[in-house]
């Protein structure tokens, strides 16, 4: 799109009036995001800086750079880096698997496909709190279902404290999130396999292509891009999403299903240590930035076009 | 793949046995949540859930003992500020960004699309000091003013992507027969987003009702939205699993059958810009 399609500075218009017009229009919503948004997140930075302890109101010192310091000195710092990788590293790959298995699946020709479709997203709509609630009562160490189902297979042979154990816990939620999350991809991805010509199929099929050479010649390129915008997309939001953690387990048992928001969450609303959560949420914020930029390029792209 | 007719044996072998499958996995947790919230109490952890003798005693005592119609009507009156929050500044943005050609535009739109990935926990903190200065702790224009962080941006893109499928010829003919820009935005352009504006606000109410961290730190005694509520039941009530599932019920009801009404324009919305990109 260039300027000659909107009609500029006419014989009888009034080019300035034209020309600001558009800022006048998308001011309200600009102003109020810098109000709400953009000053709060420096307000972060500079809170970041301070000692600041919210039951010590009288008490904001100046300290430069000691809370980061603080973090990068900080176990419990390390440890939640370290389960916020393990936590983006394996549920981003199993949501976008059972994603895809389902979209593929979707895309297939049967009866009650519309059921199906409708019906497979309901996950993705269910307030995080009562996907915890669920699930939680799922892992109930003496009246869930996940231990009564083990039982019955054989899988193990008593009861289990899913989430009361550190060895399980930190798994049982990434269970809970990919639960929650693999029907956005599925209604992703199968948005991208319909985009797909059906004529390739059919040329392909002449040609004597089996069907995993046509799903590895024809359908994977063809959702390539889908499948990268969701995975950066679902990383930036797994990333974030710590309210199923905190609701379920809190961050234990001990350190085990901390993450680092959570772990800023916590510092700010149990300690009040406003300053060193900031400091903990910014630095989070910076590690994070990474797969946003990618993001963001991949759209701007796609805008200017 | 699909020239040769498959016998049905096998499309039910490998289509419709896997998907059976899968939607067991999705709907599995929900249904058992349900089958247990309809349980009497007593027979709950002697039996196990089970539908027979389906009571919807639960239910009763959550509105009468727990009160949740205050919570429902705190979520209510939340989610529906922001929807007005959302929608009223984000159309003539959204009208601007699909319409002229500036300086900036790609920035801007760019400032908005950045917004939404910004974690939660940087915004989280500095908004709770502020609400305290201000002294709107506890007040439902906190939550709205901290849901609107999510929606005003979220909106905007929804939007414009709406209106870029709107031809331009039809505001350039709406402003030959003597409309402003504005009166072909308000005559012309909104009647045909009509669908599109729905699905984005039910978007928005069901993702400002459906929030809790912010309802956590915002609220307090006085404006205690649903999703509060129901962790405090798990607080309060730790063991009595029957109301407690009866409070997720009811917590998820709004927005399951919402989203269930516009899933597919929706989706359609959500998906182009994924697709195209």
């Amino acid at each position: 799109m260039t300027d000659t399609t909107v009609p500029d500075a006419g014989p009888t218009g009034r080019p300035l009036g034209r020309r600001v017009l558009p800022y006048a229009m998308l001011s309200p919503a600009v102003l109020v995001t810098l109000a709400i948004v953009f000053f709060p997140m420096l307000q972060t930075a500079w809170m970041s800086l301070h000692d600041y302890v919210l039951f010590r109101p009288h008490r904001f010192e100046f300290l430069g750079l000691d809370n980061y310091r603080k973090a990068l000195a900080d176990e419990v710092f390390w440890i939640s880096l370290r389960h916020t990788a393990i936590w983006i590293g394996i549920t981003v790959p199993a949501q976008l698997l059972l994603g895809l298995a389902t979209a593929l699946l979707l895309n297939q020709d049967f009866p009650w496909r519309p059921l199906a479709r409708a019906l497979i997203i309901i996950p993705w709509a269910l307030p995080s709190v009562v996907i915890a609630l669920m699930w939680v009562w799922i892992y109930d160490s003496n009246y869930g279902l996940m231990n009564d189902f083990l039982l019955r297979l054989g899988l193990i042979e008593q009861a289990m404290p899913w989430l009361a154990r550190p060895d399980t816990a930190l798994g049982a939620i990434i269970l809970t999130l990919t639960w929650q999350g693999f029907p956005f991809f599925a209604v992703m991805i199968l948005a991208g396999l319909q985009s797909i010509p059906r004529s390739y199929y059919e040329a392909a099929a002449i040609d004597g292509a089996s069907a995993w050479r046509q799903f590895w010649h024809i359908t994977l390129p063809g959702i390539s891009s889908v499948l990268v915008t969701a995975v950066l997309l679902r990383m930036i939001w797994v990333a974030n999403s710590f309210d199923v953690i905190f609701v379920m387990t809190g961050g234990g048992p001990g350190y085990s299903t901390y993450t680092l928001p959570l772990y800023a969450f916590i510092k700010a609303r149990t300690n009040l240590d406003f300053g060193y959560g900031s400091a903990l949420a910014v630095l989070f914020t910076l590690l994070l930035m990474g797969v946003v930029l990618i993001y963001l390029r991949r759209t701007g792209k796609a805008v200017s076009r | 793949m699909r020239l040769r007719k498959t016998p049905l044996w096998r499309r039910i072998l490998t289509v419709d046995l896997p998907m059976l499958a899968i939607l067991a996995f999705t709907l599995g947790p929900y249904a058992w949540m349900f089958l247990t919230s309809v349980t009497p109490e007593a027979r709950l952890f002697v039996e196990g859930p089970s539908i027979l003798g389906a009571t919807f005693e639960n239910y009763a005592r959550l509105f009468r003992t727990v009160g949740f119609g205050r919570n429902l009507l705190d979520s209510l009156i939340v989610a529906g500020g922001t929807v007005v929050v959302g929608l009223s500044l984000s159309i003539t943005a959204a009208y601007a960004f699909s319409r002229f050609e500036f300086k900036a535009k790609r920035l801007l739109m760019m400032q908005f699309l950045l917004i939404n990935m910004f974690p939660l926990v940087l915004l989280i903190l500095p908004l709770f000091v502020l609400m305290r200065v201000l002294g709107l702790l506890d007040t439902h224009a906190a939550l709205i003013i901290a849901n609107s962080t999510i929606a005003i941006p979220f909106s905007v893109w929804m939007m414009v992507s709406y209106m870029n499928g709107i031809p331009r010829s039809l505001d350039e003919a709406a402003m030959t027969d003597g409309c402003t820009r504005l009166g072909a935005l308000r005559r012309v352009i909104l009647p045909l987003c009509a669908p599109g504006i729905v699905a984005t606000g039910i978007y928005i109410f069901i993702t400002a009702w459906n929030e809790y961290l912010y309802a956590l730190t915002l609220g307090g005694r006085n404006v205690r939205t649903i999703t509060v509520a129901v962790q405090t039941l798990i607080g309060e009530y730790e063991v009595q699993w029957g109301l407690l599932t009866a409070g997720g019920i009811i917590g998820a009801m709004p927005a399951t059958v919402l989203f269930l009404l516009v899933q597919k324009r929706l989706i359609s919305g959500l998906t182009q810009g994924a697709v195209k990109g």
